[in-house]
């Protein structure tokens, strides 16, 4: 196989550049693996990786500093035929470290090597997330006050199931590098190497040195051992082909008449756990069920279990304009947290408006015409008194009718818990 | 005839499909947070990718690596996620990477409100690119507008060759409402224009028109993909003519096609002197005020814009001419309002701009439009 390094672009680093004899095993990797350049593509990373790319001729992309891993991740899903190889420096790794962490967590097949040579080379040799706190480099002091990252502990802590550390003088790269891109998951090759025009020239750096640097640290084949697992690609499709095809968004057609004169604008006033964004829906579903169009404008605060739930419905023959409501029709108080909310709107409200309040919850005053109903006397529990509510209207023929509210009931429950809802309505209008 | 029950976030989701959106990736955010949970319900089950990424950045990164290998890509954030997405997105631009990015504008700045609409992000959109180059938004009304506007983008971002934005709203897209999906007017779906076999690939040849034709990363012949300053074959360049050339053509594909994609509503009312301009929720305040004045014998014409930017210069100095005066309102404090200003110093102008959380009230743009 010819090797993939394009002729017309030999390249360009500082003489004695670590990187350049990355570039050749590299080639040498793909060649021997023969692998075709349109089989190939390189995602370079910012900084003097990020000339790798150019290097070569395969398919190419160069993006923004630290993001590489999030091109090739969309790549390699979306062409799960292609070798994705991201080259980086100790710079990308540490702007893009949340991205190398959840590569290794979600073991996407792409291979990064990491071309480690402990400053930024590009922007004036300053300290990177690598740099020892010995080393003189361009950010003055400030490389004495941080530790340097061991990528390779930190991947396979992180569950990336090969990581590999090694010299660029080590004449295993090409082999190493074999072994990282033939790996079916996500492999980090931490590839130290020296820079000479910057690093080296205020610190001293050999092969020799490095080799010794990196027998020094702890092997990292038991670290990973316990990462072995199924690509990502493959364990998603595995997944998503076992998933049913989702059904269209259900389509209600006017079964029953609406109540004259159709426009109803209801406001539900409660708190977390009322259910009344299900009831808002039953509403609107039962509008829709007699051919109104129908809208649900709802607040709530993003707290969970706790807080108010505002739900605001519309019901016309028309389309329906202006989402929000000013002058209610009704207004249904189930919980002093909604009360609260709406105080303004309440304390304004027509005479022709009528308030359906839960026993207990205190209004302000108020003209319009205010049904007290005690839920509890029914034995109705807090988070049904919305629908039960419904079914009062219902019965009243405000606003709905009872054949309006059991069609949303059939459209929106189905079995035992369409039973118990079904229940609580004939409690109510029993009464 | 019968309605589906929807809220704006599904409908999106919805017309993605109907695009044929192949992938998805986003964080989770109120008030975007249901197009990502409705992707996912979607999407993997129809051999598509859906991913939740570690932070913004991967997300949209994701987007951009999967639209570079052929598949059609959508996001979608608020306020918070677009800040975060605005580098990957001037990479887009720049580097003419097709993408749909959504972003359900909430209440800011910064993390503001999670649970408020607002359309404070109108100029931010516009400019939150480094290098200013213009950009395509369109706002959604309604839910129905959710639906077809994102077919609409999905097609634009093909055949412009950029990120489409939809600048839709949380009042918008988490409020549900009735729609007859069946009667919805849906464009043909735009495919890739790939290019010619019988020359050399160049990704950025601008030379047979302002939209170089494309090829995915990963077919048979070779792709480079850069977000450097580059020439027509994709590898850097520092000749100054050349990259003149390039962004002028940056800057014009979009502008081009403008008359193509300008999406308008107008209701004109017989005797109205003024012309009321908005768009998003706030035009559907505008109908309902606009309805109520008619019904009390002041007649007044309604423009409701759905395509925001590039601003569509044209149609608002041509529709905006039979009247003397106009009146805009909008979520923010004034940001569109500044295009209009500028293209009608002849007319009188009343503004108001409103960002407490609440929607703009029929009776507010009603007492403007009254008295200014």
């Amino acid at each position: 196989m010819d090797s993939l390094l394009n002729a017309s672009r030999p390249p360009v680093f500082c003489p004695g550049c670590a990187h350049e004899r990355v570039v050749h095993a590299l080639d040498r990797a793909l060649t021997e693996m023969g692998l075709a350049g349109e089989e190939t593509v390189i995602v370079s990373d910012i900084g003097c990786s990020g000339l790798f790319d150019t290097f070569f001729n395969t398919h190419a992309l160069h993006g923004l500093h630290g993001r590489a891993l999030t091109y090739a991740t969309g790549l390699k899903l979306a062409r799960p035929e292609l070798k994705v190889i991201v080259t980086m420096g100790d710079g990308g790794l540490g702007i893009g470290g949340a991205h190398v962490l959840s590569t290794c967590r979600r073991n996407v097949d792409v291979t990064l090597l990491v071309l480690n040579n402990f400053n930024y080379g590009m922007t004036g040799g300053q300290c990177s997330s690598t740099t020892p706190p010995e080393a003189v480099v361009g950010s003055g002091f400030l490389n004495r006050l941080e530790k340097p990252v061991d990528i390779g502990r930190v991947a396979a802590a992180a569950g990336a199931p090969m990581v590999r550390r090694i010299s660029t003088y080590d004449a295993k790269l090409p082999e190493t590098l074999q072994g990282a891109i033939a790996f079916e998951g996500f492999a980090l090759v931490d590839i130290w190497g020296i820079c000479p025009g910057r690093y080296t020239r205020r610190n001293k750096l050999s092969p020799r040195a490095i080799e010794a640097r990196l027998e020094n640290l702890p092997p990292l084949e038991a670290l990973t051992a316990e990462n072995a697992r199924e690509e990502y690609g493959a364990a998603y499709r595995r997944e998503a082909s076992r998933l049913p095809a989702p059904a269209a968004p259900p389509v209600v057609e006017a079964r029953c008449q609406p109540v004259a004169p159709g426009r109803q604008e209801v406001v539900l006033l409660g708190s977390a756990g009322q259910r009344i964004v299900t009831a808002g829906e039953l509403f609107c579903l039962a509008g829709a069920a007699a051919g109104l169009h129908a809208t649900q404008k709802n607040d709530y605060p993003i707290t969970v279990m706790r807080g108010h739930s505002v739900s605001e419905l519309i019901l016309s023959r028309e389309a329906v304009d202006y989402t929000g409501i000013e002058a209610p029709t009704t207004v249904v108080a189930l919980a002093a947290e909604g009360v609260a909310r709406r105080r303004a709107l309440l304390e304004r409200l027509d005479p022709g408006c009528t308030i359906v309040a839960a026993a207990g919850v205190a209004l302000p005053d108020t003209r319009a015409k205010v049904v007290v109903i005690d839920f509890k006397a029914h034995k109705i529990k807090s988070p049904d008194w919305a629908v039960a509510a419904l079914a009062y209207l219902a019965r009243a023929g405000q606003g709905l009718t009872l054949e309006m509210l059991q069609a949303a009931l059939a459209l929106r429950f189905k079995g035992p818990v369409l039973e118990q809802v079904q229940a609580v309505v004939q409690q109510m209008v029993a009464e | 005839m019968g309605f589906a029950f929807l809220e704006g976030n599904e409908a999106i989701a919805w017309g993605a499909m109907r695009a044929g959106c192949s992938f998805f990736a986003g964080y989770p955010i109120t008030p975007a947070t249901t197009i990502l949970n409705t992707m996912l319900r979607l999407l993997p089950p129809a051999g598509g990718v859906c991913l939740q990424g570690e932070d913004e950045i991967a997300s949209i990164g994701f987007c951009l690596g999967a639209a570079m290998a052929g598949a059609k890509a959508m996001t979608a954030t608020s306020g918070p996620g677009i800040s975060l997405y605005s580098e990957q997105i001037s990479f887009a631009i720049g580097s003419e990477i097709p993408l749909v990015v959504v972003d359900v504008q909430r209440l800011g700045p910064s993390t503001g409100s999670a649970t408020k609409g607002a359309d404070g992000d109108i100029q931010f959109l516009r400019w939150g690119n480094s290098g200013g180059l213009p950009v395509i938004v369109l706002a959604p009304v309604d839910v129905k507008d959710c639906y077809t506007l994102t077919v609409q983008a999905f097609n634009l971002a093909e055949t412009y060759r950029c990120p489409v934005f939809l600048a839709a709203n949380k009042e918008i897209s988490m409020t549900r409402e009735t729609v007859d999906l069946e009667s919805l007017a849906l464009p043909e779906v735009v495919e890739r224009r790939a290019a010619a076999g019988d020359r050399p690939f160049l990704p950025f040849d601008g030379s047979q028109g302002p939209v170089p034709p494309f090829l995915p990363i990963g077919g048979k012949r070779l792709v480079r993909q850069t977000s450097s300053t580059h020439g027509p074959d994709g590898y850097i360049t520092t000749d100054p003519d050349q990259i003149a050339a390039s962004q002028k053509r940056l800057a014009e594909k979009v502008c081009a096609g403008l008359e193509d994609f300008t999406y308008y509503d107008l209701q004109t009312a017989a005797g109205a002197e003024t012309l009321v301009i908005a768009y998003g929720i706030t035009a559907r305040a505008a109908r309902s005020a606009v309805r109520a004045l008619e019904a009390a014998g002041e007649p007044v014409s309604l423009l409701t814009l759905k395509t925001l930017w590039p601003v569509p210069e044209d149609l608002l100095v041509a529709k905006a001419r039979p009247y003397r005066r106009v009146v805009v309102a909008e979520m923010n404090l004034g940001q569109y309002a500044r295009e209009i200003q500028r293209l009608l110093p002849g007319h009188e102008m009343a503004v108001y701009g409103q960002m407490n959380g609440e929607l703009i009230t029929p009776r507010r743009i009603m007492e403007v439009i009254r008295h200014g």
